[in-house]
């Protein structure tokens, strides 16, 4: 059997997206969303997932489509600085406030948490780090010294089929130190 | 076996250069001795023809040199390491070096493949050939210029220096190269010379996935692009046979439902090859404005579907390979010796049988693919490893030349062998010939889960005969879902090492798609045979390194030419491994596992470190040792290595899919685990310093890890493990327990 995964905390868990057939006539409200520090407005049905807002709306597509569910950490963005997985978060959720994806880290990646990406020279496909980049990010602006068992911790919930997970380790403890 | 020096191709047959229109030189090669060159390289650049070259350098007019990698990147780094080598005989600085992905045109490849950890091994002589003969065109060209001999000449990071101490760039004299006969013999640099091979050098794209930027499939896009969702039958062995799709076209978004799979069963008869890889069904496709609006509105399609073939199940997959290894429907694939007599001779015997399950492939970047069929040409990109067999595949399934395909490769967010197949490919192809727009048709995560290419269920069953305290007979019976272990394996150790030795396969078709998984068939079978001969130690009372060194010991690969692996450099893995591991010298609250492996064309050893934590062994670390001959580049090898351990270990303890009634009991990251962060065990990595060729790394590390655990959880628990994963027995992973032996 499967053991059950215990490592959720940071997760947002939801269930596969329900879809209710009845409902299909829906409206198309317009969304006013800051992304990156800039105002944009969608015209998105109200159940959209923001990344795919993000990803097909917007031309975002740093941030990445895992599993849909909020088990894989691929689609993590900052909420007013908070990690979230924008697969299982609606525009209306947002509620105003302020995203930022990997694009907006920094203007020219330099923010220490990509520095160290590059200095470990951690991802192999690639396709699961701007997930744990947004992630790292986000855990060591509230726990700027971390130990090598927060940031585990921290990262438990980023699923990287490659298992570049050592070299995710290494680069979030450098990160840690580089940051003000 | 050091081919360092050894010249096996004629420059000429797989090499041209032209000058540029632009400026600058452009030389056209071909990695593979398969590919001859018919043509000299364009003059513009936009004209570029794979059909005659697999790879190109640029150098520019002011010394900038770009190199156009040929093969396709799924992470395992051949985008950057492939390069390098072209680099170092060049002589350039890797920093001036500019490396863009190639494309593929579709005529007359034989390997343009990222697959079996081969891009390396074949591409090095050819990839130094190329870089040393353009280094000394540019040399020559110096020296015409200087009228002194080319020999007087130095180069050092892309500056030609004269005996006299003038200096002029590659930028400078690369017209006049472009203009010179290929010469006939370069020399190739000596190891001890090398200033990038050897050097870590990071991933190429390394500021774009930094910094989100479209690299990946899933981020291709091209205006009036529209976007396909597919209902597949939800089980292996359904067809469909009537769907209503009036609720999802009133949603918002959708453009269009239709129905495919008609020009799949005319490929399908045209080439029944692919029959195992793709379901013959029709499908219903939602086409839409956004990739959500597809995904949703596909989940309103009400479709019908009936029993077409059986559909299948785990349990009745567990009694049918039972089955097979209690019957007598074998291929023999090896037979030395007569092990009917050794076994009726044997003081001794072992038995064991070990089982594994289906396993998808989980690439985090879900199957996906963009086509757009037109009059003029058929446009295919996205993530593929096997560019060029996809691209003859759609051309014959849409009835068109070879050459209307052009392909472009994106990067792959991991492939693992799933991404060999393209069965997504051929969908994309046949939605766009049909809704006549450029569309990428996009998996959801359940979709790739549910409708994969499996590696498939196996079993094993190892019996060893022991006479005098010598290992005299070794049977090996494999029986699998689909197919079996392909022809090298059966020379794998211990073929060589016992002189009654067979091995036998057998297996059964199902309508269940299986292929190709990161390191196929030894993934599982390396942890089977690695534990019997734990055990058989036990059961002989011998020293588990002695009695692999002393098989080690018999093996004469120069009087057996199907034997590949190297005895002398297995037992050098295993001898440093035992050294670097501390093995035999560790605390006793910490159990070692061992295991030495050898799959493509790499020898490993890997040493588990196990601590026992709440009553339940915990692996803390791995020691590896590789032996891949020279590292091309430290840096990425290290990354390969680490990232095949962990996956190993993740697979073995928890990597699971089962079936009932056709249809897999897992369809997404909550109900199948994968390994994460907290469980990834310490990787501790020792290269072996030799200078033989190089060898790929994508997959050697993988297999042996499982076994390594086994056979450490073994030390720790006194229970030995027969089934993977590993976690589907708990019960045999707690301590204390009972030891069960013999």
């Amino acid at each position: 059997m499967l053991k059950k995964n215990q490592s959720n905390q940071i997760l947002v868990t939801s269930t596969r997206n329900q879809i209710e057939i009845q409902s299909i006539q829906e409206t198309m409200p317009t969304y006013q969303i800051k992304v990156n520090g800039e105002s944009k407005t969608v015209d998105v049905s109200e159940d959209t997932p923001v990344l795919w807002v993000l990803r097909d709306h917007l031309d975002l597509v740093g941030t990445k489509y895992g599993c849909g569910i909020g088990q894989c950490g691929a689609c993590t963005v900052h909420v007013d600085g908070t990690a979230m997985r924008s697969c299982s978060m609606t525009l209306a959720q947002l509620d105003g406030k302020s995203i930022t994806t990997i694009e907006g880290l920094s203007e020219d990646g330099t923010h220490p948490v990509q520095e160290a990406w590059k200095e470990v020279d951690v991802p192999q496909c690639g396709y699961c780090q701007a997930g744990q980049i947004m992630t790292a990010s986000a855990f060591l602006e509230n726990n700027p010294k971390p130990t090598e068992e927060d940031v585990k911790n921290a990262m438990h919930g980023n699923i990287c089929r490659c298992a570049s997970y050592s070299r995710i380790r290494k680069a979030v403890m450098i990160a840690a130190e580089n940051m003000d | 076996m050091s081919t360092n020096t050894t010249l096996t191709f004629s420059r000429r047959a797989f090499m041209r250069t032209s000058s540029l229109a632009g400026g600058g030189m452009l030389i056209g090669f071909n990695l593979f001795q398969a590919c001859k060159p018919k043509a000299a390289p364009p003059i513009d650049l936009s004209q570029l023809n794979y059909n005659d070259f697999n790879a190109f350098i640029k150098i520019a007019d002011n010394g900038a040199v770009t190199i156009f990698s040929p093969n396709p990147e799924i992470g395992q780094g051949v985008k950057t390491s492939m390069p390098m080598i072209i680099a170092e005989e060049l002589d350039v600085a890797w920093k001036d070096v500019y490396v863009e992905q190639g494309i593929l045109d579709t005529e007359n490849y034989t390997r343009q493949v990222a697959g079996g950890s081969q891009s390396i091994r074949h591409g090095w002589d050819a990839l130094r050939q190329t870089g040393a003969t353009a280094k000394q065109m540019l040399v020559n060209a110096a020296a015409a210029r200087w009228g002194v001999d080319a020999s007087e000449c130095a180069v050092s990071e892309g500056v030609i220096t004269s005996a006299a101490g003038e200096t002029l760039g590659y930028g400078d004299v690369v017209k006049d190269a472009s203009m010179l006969e290929v010469p006939e013999d370069v020399a190739l640099k000596e190891p001890k010379d090398y200033k990038i091979i050897g050097k870590d050098a990071p991933n190429v794209d390394i500021h774009k996935i930094a910094t989100g930027k479209p690299l990946f499939g899933l981020d291709y896009k091209v205006d009036g692009m529209v976007y396909a969702a597919v209902v597949r039958p939800p089980a292996f062995g359904h067809k469909l046979v009537s769907y209503d799709d009036s609720a999802a076209k009133a949603m918002p978004g959708v453009l269009d439902v239709i129905k495919i799979g008609e020009k799949v069963r005319g490929l399908l008869e045209e080439d029944p090859s692919f029959s195992s890889k793709i379901s013959s069904s029709d499908k219903v496709v939602v086409v839409a404005e956004s990739t959500w609006q597809a995904m949703k509105a596909k989940e309103a399609i009400k479709a019908e579907w009936e029993e077409d073939t059986s559909l299948e199940s785990t349990e009745e997959h567990d009694k049918i390979l039972t089955d097979l290894l209690d019957g007598s429907t074998f291929k023999t694939e090896r037979s030395d010796g007569n092990i009917k007599r050794a076994f009726a001779e044997a003081d001794e015997i072992l038995e064991r049988t070990y089982e594994s399950p289906f396993l998808p492939h989980n690439c985090m970047e879900p199957m996906n693919f963009f086509a757009n069929v037109t009059e003029e040409k058929v446009h295919l990109a996205g993530p593929i490893q096997t560019p060029a067999w996809k691209a003859g595949l759609v051309a014959k399934m849409l009835g068109r030349e070879e050459s209307d395909i052009y392909l472009e490769m994106t990067r792959m967010g991991g492939g693992f062998g799933r991404r060999l197949y393209g069965d997504f490919v051929i969908e994309a192809a046949e939605i766009s010939s049909t809704i006549k727009k450029p569309v990428k048709v996009v998996y959801s995560r359940e979709d790739d889960m549910e409708d994969g290419i499996y590696r498939m269920a196996i079993k094993y069953r190892i019996k060893a005969g022991v006479k005098d305290g010598k290992i005299t007979a070794y049977h090996l019976k494999e029986a699998a879902i689909n197919d079996n272990m392909y022809g090298l394996i059966p020379n794998f150790f211990p073929a060589g090492a016992i002189e009654n030795y067979q091995v036998d396969t057998a297996n059964y078709r199902s309508n269940i798609t299986t292929g190709a998984w990161r390191a196929p068939y030894t993934n599982f079978l390396a942890y089977a045979e690695q534990s019997f001969f734990d055990e058989l130690a036990e059961l002989m009372e011998a020293d588990k390194i002695q009695l692999r060194l002393d098989l080690l010991d018999k093996v004469k690969p120069e009087e057996d030419e199907r034997i590949q692996y190297s005895p002398e450099r297995m037992k050098e893995v295993i001898k440093v491994a035992v050294e670097k591991s501390g093995w035999g010298a560790k605390p006793k609250n910490i159990y070692q596992g061992f295991v030495n492996y050898y799959c493509h064309n790499t020898h490993v050893a890997e040493v588990a470190d196990v601590e026992i934590e709440n009553g339940e062994p915990v692996v803390k670390k791995i020691t590896c040792v590789v032996d891949c001959g020279i590292v091309v580049n430290p840096l990425g090898a290290l990354n390969q290595i680490e990232g095949g351990v962990i996956d190993g270990v993740g697979h073995s303890m928890y990597g699971e899919l089962q079936f009932e009634n056709g249809r897999p009991t897992a369809s997404n990251f909550d109900k199948y685990r994968m390994i994460r962060m907290r469980e990834a065990p310490l990787v501790e990595t020792h290269f072996i310093k030799n200078e033989y060729s190089p060898t790929g790394l994508g997959e050697p590390t993988l297999p042996p890890a499982g076994g390594a655990v086994a056979n450490a959880f073994k030390a720790a628990t006194g229970n030995r493990l027969y089934k993977q994963p590993f976690t589907k027995t708990p019960e045999l992973l707690k301590v204390p327990s009972k030891e069960i032996i013999g």
